[in-house]
């Protein structure tokens, strides 16, 4: 059976265990005469949960491992020179072999016609072992639960724990991605960092990650100093922020405090599509329009600037973050309870006393993570920066220069033909760690800030 | 939600107040006030006196519109979108509806004390230092001190709170919250003190605490308070009004109202059998 049809199978039997749980139990407490436990269906709950998850965890489980497992046992029977060969040319045989098996063409060569049949041959044992494993432990554990079904048995209670361990599993998943990921970064760059000098690479101000390909190459050192990028990096998500936040505040404050429902309804939509256009049309409408105008406005003014500029890029990516702001902002004002408004004005308090005295230290943790979740977004924004404030890795702190971004040099980094084992990709990994080690920093002063000001209401 | 019928069509017709609504030392005189929820209309043409550092009880079953003819007293209802009200109101012989008047400033002069208590998200000193310090009443820190204690012990809550004057008022207790509420109030010094249902949410001593602070801010004070306790509107208020569906049925000396009222619909009320 394919892993599919086993799947469709053990639905069926998730229902059917269900039923025979529910039947079971009223039927044994109108025999006893006893009253249940619990309701019904939550005997039903357990049964269905015997009769399959474990069958479907087996099943996950066999799948997973039963490539890995025929591989090696091609490999095994395989003659020994083939054996000779490294892991890289051996996965590229076994694939080969996988592709041959799909295929109905006749195969001349005799060690790969073997090969081939005897792949056919552990697929279809696999297949025939895995559906009556899965099968038997299906339904041998559906029996043993039945037999534990007692009306005097706390179904309920043992759902909700099964409930529960539902959720931790779920919650475990989420977090050991994240670990995942951040160990994997982190593992790659300590490999890059033992080329390049961690100091050299944070404080280093020269970055040109060209690698030389021939020896004599001109110019084709690799220097690895990001302390541009990161400060281009700050620079353009500074003045991004230095845009959204009072823009997207005074909206939401608006928003919530000051216009009509009808008003309301309608504009926080609109504002909130500006986080939905994609991030190639800002970076286009920055480019083409924003930088110019800039360009233009500085040569009116007796300065020659050039069309790409960090204040452009960061202009655009304002705009672009002004809904995370106001969203967010909207929601916790208006969640600040009427009667905290009420007592403010009952002490002769105006409308914009209000709000600044006692609404926004009100809702200040809620603002705070709006601009921590906007400037998150400027911080990894890449598009923007690509067409309007160009790829020079400048140290400047002049948001009228070009500069580029720890993204913008990753991409670049990564993105045609590179070995995935050289200074210059491992480079990228670095930086994300960067990256990552700045925006948790963020975070944690942001939690620090909000802790401290944080005002409770109940 | 209670029906509110037309003046004809109820059981027991209410022709106009009985009692005694009039007085001669008025603080607010209310004259014809109807006051409107969109299409729906809560007051029907409210007329009474309110005297000067007195203390008046409004009772009556819920829905009536008690805690909407306090909210006309400091203009409360202008937070509402679509109340209107019309008729007249003065304190002190001054409409407070008139284009003129800041209902800003009615306010601080009109002070309000809620149902449930809800201090701001602050600690104690600021809760009590809010008002003074939007109407500019303590020109240093060390008047500011002042007055925040001077207030504090008025409210009774000072001995409670002296050494965690710096902490969050919502970390306190609700008897304790409301006193803060008193305190604030007091704080800015106004002519008079409106209290909806001050203690309903309290146990029987805080009641008692809050009680006897409203009659001793009374000497200085007028007080308007809601209540659902008719032991109460006789312990601390001087006169009673009584509403029913949105009219005021019966004004007069709390003794009187309570041992003799004039209209069936307050003795129903009072004896129980209302409804
Ligand atoms: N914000 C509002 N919008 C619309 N109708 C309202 C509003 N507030 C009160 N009402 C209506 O006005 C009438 C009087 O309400 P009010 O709150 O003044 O009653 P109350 O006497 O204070 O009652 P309770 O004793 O339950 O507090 C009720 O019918 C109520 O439904
Ligand atoms: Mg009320």
């Amino acid at each position: 059976m394919t892993f599919g049809a086993i799947l469709t199978a053990l639905v069926a039997l998730l229902f059917l265990g269900y039923y025979t749980g529910r039947k079971r139990s009223i039927s044994l407490s109108d025999k006893s005469n006893q009253r249940l436990h619990s309701l019904p269906q939550h005997y039903g709950y357990l049964i269905a949960f015997w009769s399959s998850v474990p069958a479907l965890l087996i099943l996950l489980f066999w799948s997973v491992l039963e490539s890995s497992v025929i591989n090696a046992a091609i490999v095994a029977q395989l003659p020994a020179q083939l054996q000779q060969l490294s892991a890289d040319e051996l996965g590229l045989f076994i694939n080969e072999i996988i592709n041959l098996s799909h295929s109905s063409a006749p195969i001349s060569d005799d060690v790969k016609r073997h090969a081939v049949l005897y792949y056919k041959e552990l697929i279809e044992f696999s297949d025939w072992v895995k559906s009556i494993v899965v099968f038997v432990l299906a339904f041998v554990a559906m029996f043993v639960a039945l037999a534990f079904v007692k009306p005097e048995m706390q179904a309920r209670n043992l759902v909700e724990n099964l409930i529960r361990w539902a959720m931790i599993a779920c919650a475990s998943i989420a977090v050991l991605t994240t670990i995942g990921i951040i160990f994997s970064v982190i593992f790659e760059s300590i490999i890059f960092f033992k080329t390049v000098n961690v100091f050299d690479f944070l404080f280093g101000t020269h970055w040109s990650p060209q690698e030389a390909i021939r020896e004599d190459q001109v110019g084709g050192s690799g220097s690895f100093g990001a302390l541009p990028l990161f400060v281009g990096t700050l620079l353009i998500s500074f003045v991004a922020l230095v845009i959204a936040v009072p823009l997207g505040l005074m909206s939401a404050i608006y928003l919530s405090e000051y216009s009509s429902l009808r008003f309301r309804s309608f504009a926080k939509p609109v504002l909130e599509m500006l986080a939905g256009i994609p991030t190639v049309v800002y970076g286009f409408f920055a480019a083409i329009t924003v930088a110019p105008f800039i360009r233009d406005l500085g040569e009116s003014l007796g300065l020659s600037l050039s069309s790409e500029s960090a204040l452009a890029a960061g202009i655009v990516m304002g705009v672009m973050i002004i809904p995370f702001v106001s969203s967010l902002s909207d929601d916790v004002i208006s969640a600040v309870p009427q009667a905290m408004r009420d007592g403010s004005y009952a002490m002769g308090a105006t409308k914009s006393e209000t709000i600044k005295q006692v609404i926004i230290p009100a809702a200040l943790p809620g603002i705070v993570s709006g601009v921590l979740l906007a400037a998150s977004r400027a911080i990894g924004e890449t598009m923007i920066v690509v067409m309007a404030a160009g790829l020079s890795a400048n140290l400047t702190f002049n948001p009228l220069e070009a500069v580029t971004t720890v993204t913008v040099q990753m991409v670049t980094l990564l993105t045609g033909d590179q070995e995935f084992d050289s200074a210059k990709t491992l480079a990228a990994f670095a930086l994300g760690l960067g990256l990552f080690l700045t925006t948790l920093v963020l975070n944690i002063i942001s939690l620090y800030v909000v802790r401290k000001y944080r005002e409770q209401y109940d | 939600m209670i029906n509110i019928k037309k003046r004809e069509e109820l059981d027991i017709k209410i022709d106009k107040t009985v009692g005694k609504p009039f007085i001669n030392d008025a603080k607010f005189s209310t004259r014809n006030v109807d006051v409107f929820y969109g299409e729906k209309q809560a007051i029907f043409d409210a007329n009474i006196d309110i005297g000067k550092n007195q203390i008046i009880a409004m009772i009556g079953p819920s829905g009536c519109g008690k805690s909407t003819f306090l909210r006309c007293l400091n203009r409360m209802n202008d937070t509402i979108q679509d109340c209107h009200i019309s008729g007249d109101i003065k304190l002190d012989d001054e409409d407070i509806y008139q284009r003129q008047q800041d209902p800003v400033l009615l306010r601080a002069r009109v002070g309000m004390v809620f149902q449930k208590p809800n201090p701001f998200p602050k600690s104690i000193y600021d809760n009590v230092a809010y008002g003074a310090k939007l109407h500019g009443l303590a020109g240093s820190k060390i008047e500011l001190d002042e007055l925040v204690e001077k207030s504090l012990t008025r409210a009774g809550l000072f001995k409670e709170v002296k050494d965690s004057l710096h902490k969050p008022g919502t970390g306190l207790s609700g008897g304790q919250q409301q006193r803060l509420c008193i305190a604030r109030t007091i704080a800015i010094d106004p002519e008079v003190i409106l209290m909806d249902e001050p203690t309903s949410a309290l146990d029987p001593i805080a009641t008692a605490v809050i009680e006897e602070l409203m009659i001793s801010l009374s000497k200085k004070y007028t007080i308007a308070i809601v209540t659902h306790s008719m032991q109460q509107a006789a312990r601390v208020s001087q006169r009673t009004a009584y509403f029913h569906l949105g009219y005021l049925v019966e004004v007069n000396d709390t003794n009187t109202v309570f041992t003799n009222p004039e209209h069936q619909l307050t003795e129903n009320y009072i004896t129980g059998r209302f409804g």
